[in-house]
């Protein structure tokens, strides 16, 4: 009998009885309101005994009386078993204690809740500013920050890590980013190398913090917020960013979808996948052989592809703005049949597509040499740091949130997870390109049923009210699949028609987070490789 | 090597030699090989213009593009570079990766900051003459995000801007569009209008000393360079 099956069936309730203070209950999932000095027994039981091995989200918060922060445990073997622990504060002395000893993850997360909430957390390997720049005033998403008043941002250069450990002369520190080619965007990476291998490597974030949350704390429900996730993950994939906002939403506010429009989102969220994962494979190799390389242009193309399709669905390539609350906007373009068609022509030359990236790619031995046993990421470590979706299962994790917590059409179609377990930089691509391959079963499954669907049934919308106010103090978290992993929303009520606290869990930021265990020991270019193979998007990163 | 030269044609008897030379020079060749440039030279090898003329269509015709990619937009950023849209017909999609062999850079996302004093150290890196292309809401005025806590209110608040591209992204035909308008201005040798930028990289210990640069003092170094924004005072 496996460990997990173990551990499964103990109730939480019974593991913690001496901890607990009281219980809420949160729309997802049943919580604890817990002591603040008690985080790490608590957090070391749930784990240990009860299973809990995925910390999925932190959410930190103000209220008029308290600060609070909110963790969402998960397992990744079922992550319908959900579990949440509250942790408030005092308004005066806001400090609880770190979770970072029992979850590595934490670390990232309670370093953000303190940047933007300014909960401080006792115990904390490293506690300092994440998103905004050191020098910044006040904490922006609590509620007395002043937006208007003054700040000092400072432009200096970065001292050497391990000069202290008397090694200055034997190492060299490097820039890398926020502005250069290879960081898919403005990260930033500091990093030591000894000789041409990495030393230490530290992430600076926070070059494209562009206050997502407080943009959709400040939009109401209906209609304002939606165009926002389309620019989280912006590699085209904004629809399965729209849904993830839907789904938590609708959870809330407790909206049906029609089966019609479910399929239609359905069909419309693979293609964003694809677009995605034929980015991430195109700049990958751009990473890996260097330059504006026929791969690149390749992927680029087969992206056109999909774009014309999406374009002719939503009318916009990358900002689709496409789901409403309820359903989808609006229906498959008349005539119907071109649309179909030009979607079929597309999934007819895939195949062949595909073949010629295994020809270019995978079984080229150059990119082998370059990519196979290179930024090992060990199953454990990935689920230490909160690794979720193509990262996750090209380290051998089976876990999918369109299987194991089914929403949308997926439990109707015909489909495979796909797993690799090289846990390498050549895994992870191989997912993806296996990923694209099962996307396009889904869409040609969906095509034709939207086919077949009888004209008198199409339903696109389903009856919502025109101003939605949730139940006050209502609080949720609701994930799904994006292209890069558990792309999750956390939506607390206050009984108005916008939010009062969006948190976004960002699959990126998790995978990020694991990279120094990718990177160090490894050779510098090798680094830039695996920091290709997570796929990451700053725009979600640092939201 | 005499079998590579095109094989001129007997002049007819009733034609001037000027447009003799023109038919010998053109002929062999592809009807998409002719350009203006060419009709122009093939009546004489010679030419006559000014220094600064020439030099003006020499920039606008090859431009170095610095690759930049910030947020959204540089997706459809490198659309337009790739395949499809193909930047490089128009003589302006060599992409650089330093700053200090382009000419042109193209601001594609939004701006934050603890972006602005890169992007401005990036910016002053380029040889001059150098360009700045505006792309998207975001570079413009801060677009979706302008009430951000953290959202420089457009990329002009810190570098001069020659063209603005506007659309949440601009489709890649807005952009070579937009390039486009730009090397007919650099052709034409006009330049951007001067503006006042709001936000420069200053050093520390140059700074009034306010209630902030107090409360900083012991931990920022005089020497260091800071960027300070004054959110209020932002359009």
């Amino acid at each position: 009998m496996s460990m997990e099956s173990l551990t499964a069936n103990v109730d939480p309730a019974v593991l913690l009885d001496d901890l607990i203070v009281r219980t809420e209950t949160h729309k997802h999932a049943d919580a604890v309101v817990i002591r603040p000095d008690d985080v790490a027994e608590v957090m070391t039981r749930l784990k240990r005994d009860a299973g809990y091995d995925h910390l999925s989200c932190l959410i930190a918060q103000e209220y008029q009386d308290r600060f609070e922060s909110v963790y969402y445990l998960k397992r990744y073997d079922d992550p319908t078993d959900e579990f949440g622990v509250v942790v408030p504060t005092s308004r005066d002395n806001p400090v609880s204690e770190s979770a970072a000893s029992v979850y590595p993850t934490a670390n990232w997360h309670e370093r953000e809740a303190y940047d933007l909430v300014g909960i401080e957390y006792e115990g904390h390997p490293d506690l300092r500013r994440i998103l905004l720049p050191d020098a910044w005033q006040g904490h922006p998403l609590s509620l007395e920050y002043d937006q208007d008043r003054p700040q000092i941002v400072e432009f200096s250069e970065h001292a050497n890590p391990l000069a202290e450990h008397g090694r200055e002369d034997e190492t060299m520190f490097i820039n890398i980013g926020p502005h250069h080619p290879a960081t898919h965007g403005v990260l930033h990476l500091k990093v030591v190398l000894d000789g041409e291998q990495v030393a230490d490597l530290d992430t600076d974030l926070g070059y494209l913090h562009r206050c997502e949350e407080q943009c959709c704390q400040s939009g109401t429900y209906r209609h304002q917020i939606m165009p926002y996730p389309d620019r989280w993950d912006y590699a085209s994939a904004g629809i399965l960013n729209e849904w993830a906002y839907a789904r938590a939403a609708e959870h809330i506010a407790d909206l049906e979808v029609p089966e019609y429009a479910q399929v239609l989102r359905t069909m419309s969220a693979e293609l964003c996948r694809m677009c995605a994962h034929f980015l991430a494979l195109g700049t990958f190799c751009l990473d890996v052989y260097g330059d504006f390389t026929a791969v690149f242009m390749y992927a680029m193309r087969d992206r056109e592809r999909i774009q014309k399709i999406l374009e002719e669905l939503t009318g916009q390539r990358m900002m689709f703005n496409y789901f409403r609350l309820g359903g989808v906007v609006w229906d498959i373009p008349d005539p119907r049949e071109d649309f179909f068609e030009l979607t079929r022509d597309f999934l007819d030359v895939l195949p062949a597509a595909i073949e010629e990236y295994h020809d270019l790619i995978t079984t080229n031995e150059i990119f082998q040499v370059r990519t196979v046993d290179v930024g090992v990421l060990e199953p454990e470590t990935a689920k230490a740091y909160g690794c979720t979706g193509p990262v996750a299962r090209g380290s051998g994790i089976d876990c999918d949130l369109r299987r194991d917590d089914p929403y949308g059409y997926y439990p109707h179609l015909d489909w495979d997870v796909v797993t690799e377990d090289g846990c390498d930089n050549y895994s992870r691509l191989l997912v993806r390109m296996r990923e694209v391959e099962q996307s396009a079963r889904i869409v040609e499954q969906c095509i034709n049923l939207l086919e077949e669907w009888p004209e008198d049934e199409r339903e696109l919308q389903s009856n919502v009210p025109r101003t939605l106010r949730p139940d006050r103090d209502a609080e949720t978290y609701r994930a799904v699949e994006a292209a890069k992993g558990e792309l999750g929303i956390y939506l607390r009520s206050d009984g108005t028609d916008s939010p009062a606290r969006f948190k976004i869990r960002s699959p990126c930021f998790h995978n990020l987070s694991a990279l120094h265990k990718l990177a160090e020991g490894e050779y510098v270019a090798d680094m830039i490789a695996s920091l290709g193979s997570l796929d990451i998007i700053l725009g979600e990163v640092d939201r | 090597m005499s079998s590579d030269l095109p094989i001129i044609p007997e002049p007819p008897g009733d034609r001037d030699v000027v447009t003799y030379t023109q038919d010998a020079r053109t002929v062999g060749q592809d009807d998409r090989f002719d350009s203006p440039l060419r009709r122009a030279l093939g009546t004489t090898p010679f030419i006559l213009t000014k220094f600064d003329q020439f030099m003006n269509w020499v920039r606008g015709s090859s431009m170095f593009m610095l690759q930049f990619g910030i947020a959204c937009c540089s997706i459809e950023m490198m659309h337009t570079y790739a395949v499809k849209h193909d930047l490089d017909r128009f003589g302006a999609g060599v992409p650089r990766a330093s700053p200090r062999q382009a000419d042109v850079i193209i601001i594609p996302g939004t701006v934050v900051s603890k972006f602005a004093p890169r992007m401005k150290r990036v910016y002053d890196q380029m040889p001059e003459p150098k360009f700045v292309v505006n792309m998207g809401s975001c570079a413009i005025s801060g677009g979706p995000f302008q009430e951000g806590y953290n959202v420089v209110k457009g990329a002009e608040e810190v570098i001069p801007v020659d063209i603005h591209v506007p659309g949440c992204p601009p489709r890649p035909e807005a952009l070579v569009y937009g390039v486009a308008k730009l090397q007919d201005r650099v052709r034409n040798g006009e330049s951007s209008p001067v503006v006042v930028k709001p936000y420069e990289l200053e050093q520390f210990g140059d700074l009034e000393r306010d209630e902030l640069v107090e409360h900083l003092a012991d931990q920022i170094d005089p020497d260091d360079l800071v960027m300070r924004y004054n959110w209020a005072d932002s359009p």
